[in-house]
């Protein structure tokens, strides 16, 4: 049996309603037809009146989570697409993140973003918005790049007392695959060495996991021995593991799917440089995907966003500094 | 005045109304009374921040605070003073909160009318209009998902609140479910300082329950008797289940936006109006008309109201201000995540 990233994120929804009586799904098209990528297919009919339809209304979606969450209900928000979470901005920054800090009521929301490119999808179906929501207080973002941290992430998002934005790639939907699904994971405040090698680090998260792998595998025929940390969760980042790595390959490379001005990999550089300057033999790189909306023909996609060979290429370059 | 959507019950006996019309009054005197002295204390420099103040709408305000329940859910907004303090909110947390205390309900994280008990069903509101509408949809939406079909919730907005995004979406989203959501609009003129000229182009804001599919009713905000008439028929059809309610209240801000602001844009004429009455006068007057109180009896209220202000401002004031010192800097509720966020 085999299990994509997509079914790993159903069957976690699937478990959570099961599991918990304070867990409803609300969304645009989530119920009947099961979700524009089929995330909550046939959970309507197992679980009848905790589906819920919601009007093209991202705002008062996450509104009401955050009401329903105070009420001690686990809601989880399913955006159509990452793009239109910034419609629903103001009540996730503002009112989400916040409302904890401010009377001490938790906020135990989970909203779903549908994120990254996929051919053809074009400016306002591809974006990815961690680094936004990582910037601000109060969220915790999670990232996960395997089928595993799909389905356990995910639980662990429903489960935690605080919003969570739940990044999940879309790119990675129908292509990735796994054998099963694990009773549970590491913790989303914990990092993972994805692949371990002793020339430089390559620090990566989401869908650009897959592309650094790829990458790593070209450079192990020239001899070069790429280690791997996932992020799994840019908020909180895991920054032991990442200066671990640091310090046994004195090198590294940041690459994210999302724009690159203030983002994840310049808060991972920043850190380490700050924290871990002494363990570097060369300045640190990042690759992120071009800084202008995202394109629509392939043509153009394909070079918009970081890919393994401008992964190697990189990688090539900062080995021989 | 309630409008031709459904009609009025009008079955309210009459020593029960004057019992409600003078506990309702006294909510309003007693957020006169609070707010005064907060408006001292900012000009005397002991609240930083702003001061909003309530005046001229104490009347639609107490009107909604003593028509809900315990066990109901409220949404106040800035100039909801007389609705908060009917809702049960005590007056030493008005003050803490002002203040800064570090024992007051947001410990000097957030001042003046940023306060709430979620919990307890009172929700704290954020700056950003229209937005809270759908947090107390969410929560009657929560009520039913746990089978409470008895409790109702309520809020507000000001006319310049309607034109927001979140307003249209959650009445729209609140109007999909049948949520027993009570709405009042308080209609007092003035946006901080922008006219219903340039705010909205229909004829009176009621008109757009219709668009929504809800029950929309109008009341002339200066009357106290009016407003307890046509809120107490707003919220019994929320809760006999007919869906949410919107209620428009007209009358005219009687302060600025906050104490900072002089309001000389304010249209002079509009005092000579109708709108322009001061609620609370306007209810003195009717109370001494009916023979319910006498001059005596209101003096006696308004030093009673005194009192128990001063008495709590003097409590506050010599409690400890917020100290960054025991302040734990992290907005996380999780302990894993808190710790992950602060050994950095």
């Amino acid at each position: 049996m085999t299990i994509t990233y997509l079914e790993a994120i159903r069957e976690a929804q699937e478990k959570a309603l099961r599991d918990d009586p304070r867990v409803y799904i609300y969304g645009q098209d989530v119920a009947t037809f099961g979700g524009s990528f089929k995330a909550t297919k046939n959970l309507a009919k197992e679980f009848p009146g905790r589906i819920l339809d919601a009007p093209i209304s991202e705002d008062a979606m996450v509104g009401s989570a955050i009401g329903a969450a105070i009420e001690g209900m686990r809601p989880i928000v399913e955006m159509q697409f990452a793009d239109f979470s910034t419609v629903a901005l103001n009540q996730i920054v503002n009112q989400a993140a916040t409302l904890y800090w401010r009377t001490q009521v938790c906020c135990p929301i989970t909203i779903r973003l549908p994120s990254g490119g996929n051919p053809g999808s074009g400016p306002f179906h591809s974006q990815n918005l961690e680094s936004l929501y990582a910037h601000f207080p109060g969220l915790v973002v999670m990232t996960p790049a395997t089928v595993e941290d799909a389905y356990t992430m995910l639980r662990e998002a429903v489960d935690i007392d605080d919003p969570v934005i739940f990044c999940e790639h879309k790119y990675l939907y129908n292509r990735l695959k796994a054998d099963a699904l694990p009773e549970s994971g590491l913790p989303c405040d914990k990092a993972r060495v994805a692949r371990s090698g002793r020339d430089l680090t390559i620090v990566a998260y989401s869908a650009m996991v897959h592309e650094a792998l790829a990458a790593a595998e070209q450079l192990r025929k020239e001899d070069i021995e790429v280690e791997i940390v996932d992020l799994r969760c840019v908020k909180p980042l895991d920054l032991d593991t990442v200066l671990a790595s640091v310090a046994r390959t004195a090198r590294l490379l940041c690459v994210g799917e999302s724009w690159p001005w203030g983002g994840v990999n310049s808060e991972v550089i920043a850190s380490v440089v700050t924290h871990g300057f002494h363990l570097l033999d060369a300045p640190p790189q990042r690759i992120n995907s071009k800084d202008t909306p995202v394109p629509f023909h392939v043509n153009l996609w394909g070079a918009h966003k970081p890919s393994s060979q401008l992964i190697a290429a990189a990688a090539r370059q900062l080995y021989k500094w | 005045m309630l409008d031709t959507l459904t009609q009025p019950k009008r079955d309210v006996v009459p020593s029960v109304f004057q019992e409600q019309y003078i506990k309702a009054f006294n909510w309003m005197l007693l957020a006169r009374t609070v707010e005064e002295k907060l408006a001292s204390l900012w000009r005397a420099g002991k609240i930083a921040g702003g001061v909003y103040l309530g005046k001229g709408q104490e009347a639609v305000s107490a009107a909604i605070g003593t028509r809900l329940k315990s066990g109901d859910i409220f949404g106040p907004l800035i100039r909801d003073q007389a609705g908060r303090l009917a809702f049960g909110e005590s007056l030493i947390d008005i003050f803490r909160v002002h203040f800064g205390s570090r024992t007051g309900l947001s410990r000097g994280r957030d001042g003046n009318v940023h306060r709430g008990k979620p919990r307890e069903g009172c929700h704290a509101m954020i700056s950003h209009l229209g937005s809270l509408i759908s947090v107390v949809a969410g929560a009657l939406m929560a009520r039913r998902f746990k089978g409470d079909n008895s409790a109702i919730g309520a809020t507000t907005i000001g006319d310049g609140g309607t034109s927001t995004g979140a307003f249209h979406e959650a009445i729209n989203m609140a109007a999909v479910e049948k949520l027993p959501l009570v709405v009042i609009v308080v209609n007092n003129q003035y946006a901080y300082s922008t006219p219903n000229s340039r705010q909205f182009a229909c004829n009176n804001l009621v008109d757009r329950a219709i668009g929504y599919g809800v029950e929309g009713y109008t009341m002339d905000g200066t009357d106290l008797g009016d407003c307890l008439e046509v809120v107490a028929h707003a919220t019994d059809r929320a809760r006999s289940g007919h869906g949410p309610q919107m209620v428009v209240g007209s009358c005219l801000r009687l302060s600025g936006h906050g104490e900072h602001d002089d309001a000389f844009y304010v249209d002079k004429s509009l005092f000579q109006t109708t709108l322009g009455r001061d609620c609370l006068r306007v209810a003195e007057s009717y109370l001494r008309e009916r023979k319910w109180a006498d001059e005596a009896l209101l003096e006696t209220w308004r030093k009673t109201a005194k009192q128990h202000v001063e008495e709590a401002v003097a409590r506050a004031q010599r409690e400890p201000l917020a100290d960054p010192s025991d302040e734990t800097w992290c907005p996380y509720a999780t302990p894993r995540i808190a710790e992950a966020l602060l050994v950095r």
